[in-house]
């Protein structure tokens, strides 16, 4: 007798008194009557400072994607030869004037070229002496946004365009870094989605089947999935994606694949969508709903699907990251996405040799992060609300 | 620290307990002041909510998380000296010292409260060892000895039984004897019997009070039901919203109760134990009856593989009548059939033979068993469920506006503005607020929630009202104000009612006749008032007669007629 349900009194309601209950704050009120489900479970997502954390991440992410020609200095193709390999600079904020006295200029340090003697290997060191002049919302070069809207400006940029701004280092033909990282999040970032939306649908139409009618219907549909799932899904996908034509432009390479990823994907919310619909089919509401005479379909999607939007939400949210680690791995192997496209996992295609990783290792580091942060954010997020999406349960 | 008077073993002084939940905080016990003495039973009585079972569970230091004491002492005589309970460390030995040896608790839930992979001996065992230093043998001997304790028979080989194999009369026996495992002086027993039948009810009532006087310990017993409370207390404490609103002897709180809510608790359950006549009811069974509206003919329900070895007759040969403007009860202990046979004439459930027949206007027939899926929906807009569960029945998802509302657009009946004005009219009918249309289900009590189901049940203006079990849930003065709801809106509605209860008092104050269903017969149908007064068979005499009554001077249980199955029993029990 936990005594926290009914803390709420109907207008008709014959007890005077009722629980002595107290705000919290003094002056609030307590009343939970007329919210809705969504806002219960808002409540309960908002407690979780974890779960907010990685969402705030999460949203930041598809920030950078939706803006990310604005946000990269650089265009992820523009290769400058003179800068192979040069190493990360630092943003600095005050300059020393030649009378000693200090200003603020936003700059980096410019680099000069060392030979290693003994191997007669050109390197590119910061140069402390060199100053870059930087600037937020400098004209750098032209691109259009989300491919339509023709601008040159960029949110940060060296004021002369041909200065080098390298904040992540260049890779091994002189492109920034930095800019084909902000670049990658757009593709790495939309592939899981497109690829969670395919075997969204896919898993929420056969769940709901299986686990509405059952029997046999069930039981063929729960053998195919077991079937898909005891594949391995490495060779599975060398196998699909060998099959995609080479004369292929980038973007449908890139579609073909999300759906080859999402194969993997659809089974396990199929699975979690038809635990939830055999338990809630004998649930008395369901009953009480065909007693009014409706329909399957009004039965499937009226009343019993409402009530695990928010648990296919949570597992969306988990699926997401198998997408972006599946396509990481794919195109780490070189499966995937090819170059001119620029993702993650293409990223860290160029960091697959030792060599580079001890000479270069930032263009190791950078993109493996991104794809940790990344994973990490979807899977707290998805835990918090996973723990959030029952409001009713106690 | 206080001292105590020499009979009392624990006392608890000015106990309050919040709750800081999320949108406010939940004075669940505030002042609560009572004790408990020696070889006596004191009766914490109060509705859901009312603060009673965390109370009890205060006395272990058991209250889950964002339970906190805020005040007050629970102080327990400790041989010669008084140990404050609320001092100790809730997870310290001096606490753990207590639990068990000195307090011992019998829970609700015999299902859950036993641990269904280990043997009961072993379970029994673990405790006896916990607090004394017996070896394996003796440890054995004596639990043997606890188990015959409390009859259970042959307790040598039943010892070694899984809880699976026990039925819900003997987990509780059980746990029973595990509480005693110890010797404990003070036994908390919460709601020990509210999940048995009335059968089973009277015999663990009887076995605990028996094992109280004679070990001489003292009892908090804490229930939601007056007939308990007159069968075994000594005294009194009446609890509503966290306060004890009243204490004294069981005799006076029965019989000159002073403060108005324990006479409004024990009204509506006095109440119970009377029958209402309805203006017209039973002119059904006269000469000139008219046709009854639903005809039940030898239906049957066999789970399992056809007349196989393991089959299950759930249901077995069950035949009634229902007339118009009547009020059948079907009354009977948990798996006797009662609900499967509400669900055979709606047919939820398939019946394996029988047939059902339904009289819409005289003279026109329907065999309900042989109607297509048009037809079926067609008998389901004239007959309506009500469930047992007001929580479950209702999608927490919808407001009330679209459960109430539900039936009606699927029917194409109403909508817009029609729908809105026919679902406020709805919600006046069964004395709801319509202002409240827009609110989800978890914003109303279970009482409310119960009358959002007869709304929803109402709106298709049906002929036939099968309530199921649709006044368990709900405390004792809701359940009689859903009752008159009941009986008020047959008068004007014109409803017949088959209503399936487990609650004799229930049946007896709402219907007219009442079908007695045992093992998946009807072995008895006849008026409510001879059946409860004056039942012919022995199983309904003794159903009858292990119903607690609730009055102190006029104890039931004790003069009881115990029915004893015959020999040959229906397979698999």
């Amino acid at each position: 007798m936990n005594a926290n349900d009914q803390i709420t009194l109907s207008p008709t309601a014959s007890n005077i008194d009722g629980p002595a209950i107290s705000p919290l704050k003094k002056g609030a009120t307590v009343s939970t009557a007329a919210i809705g489900p969504w806002r219960l479970i808002y409540g309960k997502l908002i407690r979780q400072k974890v779960a907010m954390l990685a969402g705030a991440i999460i949203l930041f992410l598809y920030f950078i994607a939706l803006f990310a020609e604005f946000l990269a200095p650089a265009l992820p193709a523009t290769s400058k030869p003179q800068y192979t390999y040069a190493p990360p600079q630092g943003i600095s904020l005050f300059t020393t004037k030649p009378d000693g006295s200090s200003e603020f200029q936003l700059h980096v340090k410019g680099y000069k070229v060392e030979i290693d003697k003994i191997a007669l290997r050109r390197s590119f060191v910061v140069d402390e002496n060199k100053i870059i002049p930087i600037g937020l919302f400098v004209k750098g070069p032209a691109y259009k946004l989300w491919g339509l809207i023709p601008m040159d400006r960029h949110l940060i940029g060296p004021y002369n365009l041909n200065d080098p701004m390298y904040l992540l280092g260049t890779d091994r033909l002189g492109r920034d870094v930095f800019s084909r990282l902000v670049y990658g999040t757009r593709v790495s970032m939309s592939i899981g989605l497109i690829g969670v939306a395919v075997s969204l649908v896919l898993g929420v139409v056969i769940g709901s089947i299986s686990g509405f009618y059952g029997g046999w219907v069930d039981t063929a549909i729960q053998r195919v999935i077991e079937i898909i799932s005891a594949m391995p899904t490495i060779p599975l996908w060398l196998g699909l994606a060998a099959a995609i034509p080479l004369t292929w432009s980038p973007v449908n390479v890139y579609l073909v694949i999300t759906v080859i990823v999402s194969l993997l994907g659809w089974t396990s919310l199929a699975r979690e969508v038809r635990g939830r619909f055999l338990s809630l089919r004998g649930e008395d509401f369901v009953t009480a709903a065909k007693l009014d005479g409706s329909s399957e379909m009004r039965l499937i999607f009226r009343h019993i699907l409402p009530s695990l939007t928010s648990h296919i939400l949570a597992v969306v949210t988990l699926a997401v990251p198998t997408m972006i680690v599946a396509e990481t791995s794919l195109s780490f192997l070189g499966i995937g996405l090819k170059p001119p496209v620029v993702s993650w996992g293409v990223l860290l295609q160029d960091a697959q040799n030792i060599r580079t990783v001890a000479t270069a290792p930032w263009l190791l580091i950078w993109p493996s992060l991104a794809v940790v942060l990344a994973v990490l954010s979807f899977n707290f997020f998805g835990d918090g609300l996973r723990d959030a999406a029952d409001p009713y349960d106690n | 620290m206080t001292d105590l008077s020499p009979d009392v073993v624990l006392s608890v002084e000015n106990l309050s307990i919040d709750f800081t939940l999320r949108t406010h905080i939940l004075h669940a016990v505030q002042n609560v002041n009572f004790q408990l003495k020696r070889g006596k039973t004191l009766c914490l009585v109060g509705e859901s909510g009312s603060g009673k079972s965390v109370t009890a569970r205060t006395l272990l230091q058991i209250v889950d998380k964002p339970g906190r004491i805020v005040d007050g002492s629970i102080l327990l005589r400790n041989g010669t000296k008084v140990t404050d309970i609320t001092k100790l460390a809730p997870t310290g030995a001096a606490m753990r010292a207590i639990r068990g040896k000195r307090i011992g608790l019998i829970f609700q839930e015999p299902m859950s409260s036993l641990s269904p992979v280990h043997t009961i001996g072993s379970q029994i065992i673990e405790a006896i060892r916990l607090h004394s230093d017996l070896d394996k043998k003796a440890a054995r001997a004596r639990m043997v000895e606890l188990l015959s304790q409390v009859e259970i028979p042959d307790p040598d080989t039943m010892a070694d039984r899984y809880t699976f194999e026990f039925s819900g009369g003997m987990r509780q026996r059980a746990m029973i004897a595990m509480a005693l495992a110890s010797n404990p002086d003070i036994l908390i027993a919460d709601e020990p019997t509210t999940a048995l039948d009335v059968t089973t009810q009277a015999e663990i009532l009887d076995l605990i009070k028996r094992l109280q006087v004679e070990r001489g310990m003292a009892m908090l017993l804490i229930t939601h039901d007056m007939g308990v409370v007159a069968e075994v207390a000594d005294e009194v404490a009446v609890m509503r919203f966290g306060r004890v609103v009243e204490t004294g002897a069981v005799d006076k709180i029965f019989h000159d109760a002073e403060h108005s809510y324990t006479r409004q608790l024990l009204a509506s359950t006095v109440k119970l134990t009377s029958h209402v006549k309805a203006a017209d009811s039973t002119a059904a069974l006269s000469a000139n009856a008219p046709e009854p509206v639903l005809s039940v003919r030898n239906v049957s329900k066999v789970f399992g593989w056809n007349n196989g070895a393991k089959a299950l007759r759930a249901v077995d040969n069950a035949s009634f009548d229902l007339y118009p403007g009547e009020n059948l009860g079907i009354v009977g202990e948990s798996g006797s059939g009662k609900t499967t046979l509400g669900r055979l004439i709606l047919r939820i459930t398939e019946p394996t033979e029988g047939k059902v027949v339904y009289r819409r206007e005289p003279g026109s027939e329907v065999d309900v068993t042989r109607l297509d899926k048009h037809g079926l929906r067609a008998f389901h807009r004239d007959a309506r469920l009500v469930f047992q569960d007001p929580f479950a029945s209702l999608n927490p998802r919808m407001t009330v506006k679209e459960v109430i509302g539900d039936p009606l657009i699927v029917n194409g009946l109403a909508k817009g503005k029609a729908l809105e004005e026919r679902v406020a009219e709805l919600m006046r009918l069964v004395g709801l607020d319509p202002l409240g249309m827009e609110r989800y289900p978890h914003a109303f009590s279970g009482g409310q929630r119960q009358r959002i189901c007869i709304a929803r049940a109402l709106a298709l203006d049906p002929k036939i009202i099968i309530a199921d079990e649709a006044t368990a849930a709900l405390d004792v003065s809701i359940r009689s104000q859903i009752l008159d709801l009941l009986l008020d809106l047959r008068q004007r509605l014109n409803l017949s009612f088959i209503f399936i209860s487990h609650d004799i008092s229930v049946v007896r104050y709402f219907c007219d006749r009442v079908a007695v269903m045992h093992k998946g017969r009807i072995v008895e149908l006849g008026e409510a008032e001879q059946i409860c007064t004056a039942p012919k068979e022995a199983y309904t005499k003794s159903l009858i007669s292990a119903v607690p009554n609730p009055d102190p001077r006029d104890k039931r249980l004790m003069h009881r007629h115990r029915f004893v199955a015959p020999a040959i029993e229906p397979a698999h029990v």
